[in-house]
């Protein structure tokens, strides 16, 4: 059989499936959408539609943060988003002060991980989401690992040609080669007003010391967009990955704080300074 | 003017084949619900064949083989006559409920719609068809006339001006429905066709007769001055089934479920219109503990049956019998009946359906039946309580929200932002730092250095508090039984070892409790 007539055989057999299957296609790149963190859409240059990508970082590190930034562009461009909460941690209050409008959010509130993959797969299988968060932050990481990576595999491919944005939320890294972009965060510092006030009074009220946010590294694991170059094992030591941004993160007490008149604010200092000088 | 009449012959049994298609082609025999002496007042064609007649005893028609007995249920054919109303006013808006099984509707203006009357006929007797009912259709420019034709011819059945006494001439008067005493003395005078009667002299037929008989005459010879008595429609539809054997499982109940949905679905999109609600109703089988007295060792007679109710809403309007199925076999899935189930009731409130037109500007939203689908499987695994949107609730209490049912409608209608507008707001929103909570909150214990969190251990991890702020007071709600007062603090707590827990937590001390909690972290 020659060439020719094999590949007309192939042709016509694969004829109302493949659309020329010996063309070859590039895979275009997918649209991204802003994370809402200036620094983050810089280093990552946004979040991918029709991919999963991963946010990873121990508790504290501001994974959640970034997330309900990202989940407040989206409701804000008018956009149905769903977030399937594994352990019920999710902050209405503090998600709308973040600009989340909460009508466009479903909600789904699980109390086991089994629970939580079932859900999200019945939501990316439904479509029609902007944006679908799988929050898995407060499973220990090795129950998180326990997920076999067939289901990462079901999940991917349920997301691929759509426009919705799947992020994953998780201490550690679980979906390994299905996540089209892997984002590490981790906390560098913690700002406070004032150093810890010490008082000699029970519920007296520390005006002085007020949380105002805290500021975090993010390192990009892996980028299908913005595939970085390998490394070699001799610059391996203290070296800082060209995939490494740092942002900032504020408290709703700093804004307040800020918000607060002048009169308002010396009353503050009067009474600081009344406080520490007590005679 | 021209009137269109539509007759169901047999329509008790219809009714019944209606509710149970299957008996169609089988002898089927029906009873009067007058107990105890249960008499035949209906038979199928298979079973006349058989030998069965109106007026036997339940006893003797046992004794056919074959024959399949049903009592009359008065609810299936108050059914099967609303879906021939809703055949009507799928054609006509002017329809007048005339009697059980025959309906008349004004057919003025209907030929630039649905062509000649014979086509108007034949659409009705398609529609009627579609709905589970065959029907005869007469059209006359006299309402009477058309009544009595349809009662009849099998049709479709048109009658030109003047033709009318023609038409009715070799009728049986009894379709006139004359009263027992004029009946009696139209059989003495030898009167049995409608052309008979109207041969008589009206003037010595007022005066041996009366008034009835002079209406009967002007009706048999085609000149009746019945006016239209115009019905109201209702967008309320019901359905139900009355179960020989009482069903338990939910597989064969799906089954009798989607039987009744069709013909929801059916009765509703041909009045264009889309079901909104669906009202169930099962009247459950007593059990037999209840049913048996074991003091007196004797069986309860007629133990009242309980019942289950289950009502399923809809955000938008929709005529997919089978998209109302899956949400329903769903609902029952969560929460079954607790005893087999021997009768159901199906009701459905109707309205307008929506027609949402899709742009390219609008941004993407699930679709409304879909989400609906989705929605409650997702209930079916994590509580139908667990799904859906925050709504926050007017209160200084922490925490303080509630769920509420995520309808995609709403998403989707907000088309008014624009996409620029949108866009410009992304920038706005400044990265604030998110909390994740604790539910339930983790009870902690906390060691005080002069009145301030030094040290914070729960789950056998002790942190080292690094930086602290507070107490927080909050109280409210003292008015009430569920008061709350506590004191918060933030501190920065610091962990040795390996644990990758050092961050910013909130601890509470609960006034009323005297107990410390984590309630959640900052990340």
């Amino acid at each position: 059989m020659s060439v020719s007539s094999l590949r007309l055989h192939v042709e016509s057999a694969l004829a109302g499936r493949v659309v020329s299957p010996f063309r070859f296609r590039e895979a275009s790149a997918p649209e991204v959408v802003p994370t809402g963190i200036a620094a983050l859409d810089e280093l990552t240059g946004g979040l991918p539609r029709g991919c999963l990508t991963e946010i990873c970082g121990p508790p504290c590190s501001g994974k959640t943060s970034i997330l309900q930034s990202a989940l407040a562009a989206r409701t804000q461009a008018t956009e149905a988003c769903a977030l399937v909460d594994a352990q019920d941690g999710f902050d209405p209050v503090g998600a709308q002060q973040s600009g989340i409008e909460l009508s466009r959010l479903l909600w789904v509130r699980c109390q086991r991980i089994n629970q939580a993959l079932r859900c999200v797969d019945l939501l990316l299988h439904g479509g029609g989401f902007g944006l679908v968060a799988l929050d898995l932050g407060d499973i220990p990481a090795r129950l998180a690992r326990q997920v076999q990576l067939n289901v990462w595999f079901r999940m991917r491919r349920a997301v691929e040609d759509t426009s919705t944005v799947f992020v994953v939320l998780a201490q550690e890294t679980n979906a390994k080669s299905c996540a089209s972009l892997v984002l590490r965060v981790e906390k560098e510092a913690t700002a406070w007003s004032l150093p810890t006030q010490k008082t000699e009074r029970h519920a007296v009220h520390t005006l002085g010391c007020l949380l105002d946010g805290s500021a975090h590294s993010a390192e990009m694991v892996r980028s299908f967009l913005r595939r970085q170059k390998p490394l070699s094992i001799d610059r391996a030591k203290n070296y800082e990955p060209a995939g490494t941004g740092h942002f900032q993160l504020s408290s709703d007490q700093q804004l307040k704080e800020k918000e607060l008149s002048e009169t308002e604010m010396q009353t503050v200092e009067i009474f600081e300074k009344r406080r520490q000088n007590p005679g | 003017m021209a009137f269109c009449a539509i007759f169901v012959p047999d329509f008790l049994l219809q009714a019944a084949f209606r509710s149970e298609p299957a008996l169609r082609n089988r002898p089927l025999v029906l009873l009067d619900e007058t107990a105890p002496m249960f008499r035949v007042i209906a038979a199928s064609e298979a079973a006349r064949q058989l030998g069965v007649t109106a007026g036997l005893t339940k006893a003797a028609v046992a004794e056919f083989p074959g024959a399949q007995i049903r009592l009359r249920n008065r609810e299936q054919e108050a059914a099967a006559h609303s879906a021939l109303l809703d055949a009507a006013w799928s054609v006509s808006p002017r329809v007048e409920n005339t009697a059980i099984g025959l309906v008349t509707m004004d057919g003025a203006g209907l030929t630039t719609l649905f062509g000649s009357y014979e086509e108007i006929g034949l659409q009705l007797q398609s529609r009627c068809l579609d709905l589970g009912l065959y029907v005869h259709v007469a059209v006359s420019e006299n309402l009477e006339t058309a009544c009595i034709v349809a009662c009849a011819h099998r049709g479709p059945t048109i009658i030109s001006a003047g033709q009318e006494a023609q038409f009715l001439k070799p009728l049986p008067v009894d379709l006139l429905a004359p009263s027992e005493e004029l009946a009696e003395v139209l059989r003495h005078w030898g009167i049995t066709s409608c052309g008979a009667l109207a041969s008589l002299p009206v003037l010595s037929l007022s005066e041996c007769v009366g008034q009835e008989g002079v209406r009967l005459h002007a009706i048999a010879s085609g000149k009746g001055k019945h006016a239209l008595i115009l019905a109201k429609p209702a967008h309320e539809f019901e359905e139900c089934l009355e179960l020989d054997d009482a069903v338990e499982e939910l597989e064969p109940l799906s089954f009798l479920l989607g039987r009744l949905l069709d013909q929801l679905c059916a009765r509703v999109a041909a009045r264009a219109l889309a079901v909104r609600t669906i009202r169930l109703k099962f009247e459950l089988q007593p059990a037999f503990e209840e049913a048996f007295d074991a003091s007196r060792e004797v069986l309860r007679v007629k133990q009242p049956a309980g019942t289950f109710h289950c009502l399923l809403s809809l955000p938008r309007p929709t005529q997919d019998a089978k998209l109302l199925l899956k949400l329903l076999r769903l609902r029952l899935q969560d929460k079954p009946p607790n005893a087999p189930v021997q009768k159901l009731w199906m009701r459905a409130d109707a309205d307008r359906p929506l027609a949402v037109q899709g742009g390219l500007f609008i941004p993407v939203a699930p679709d409304p039946d879909k989400l609906e689908l989705t929605l409650a499987r997702i209930a079916s695994v994590v509580g139908e309580n667990n799904v859906g949107s925050a709504e926050l609730l007017d209160s200084y209490r922490p925490d303080a929200f509630r769920m509420q049912k995520f309808g995609a409608a709403g998403v989707a209608s907000q088309k008014a932002v624009s996409v620029a507008s949108a866009e410009n707001s992304e920038e706005l929103h400044k990265a604030k730092i998110g909390f994740r909570y604790f539910r339930p909150p983790l009870h902690a214990y906390v060691d005080l250095d002069e009145g301030q969190p030094a040290r914070v251990s729960w789950k056998g991890n002790i942190g080292k508090v690094v930086h602290a702020s507070g107490p927080w007071r909050l109280s409210g709600q003292w008015w009430e039984e569920h008061s709350w007062h506590e004191d918060a603090w933030e501190v920065e707590l610091s962990f040795t070892g390996k644990t990758p827990l050092s961050g910013t937590y909130q601890v509470v001390f609960d006034v009323s409790q005297k107990k410390w909690f984590v309630r959640g972290c900052y990340d």
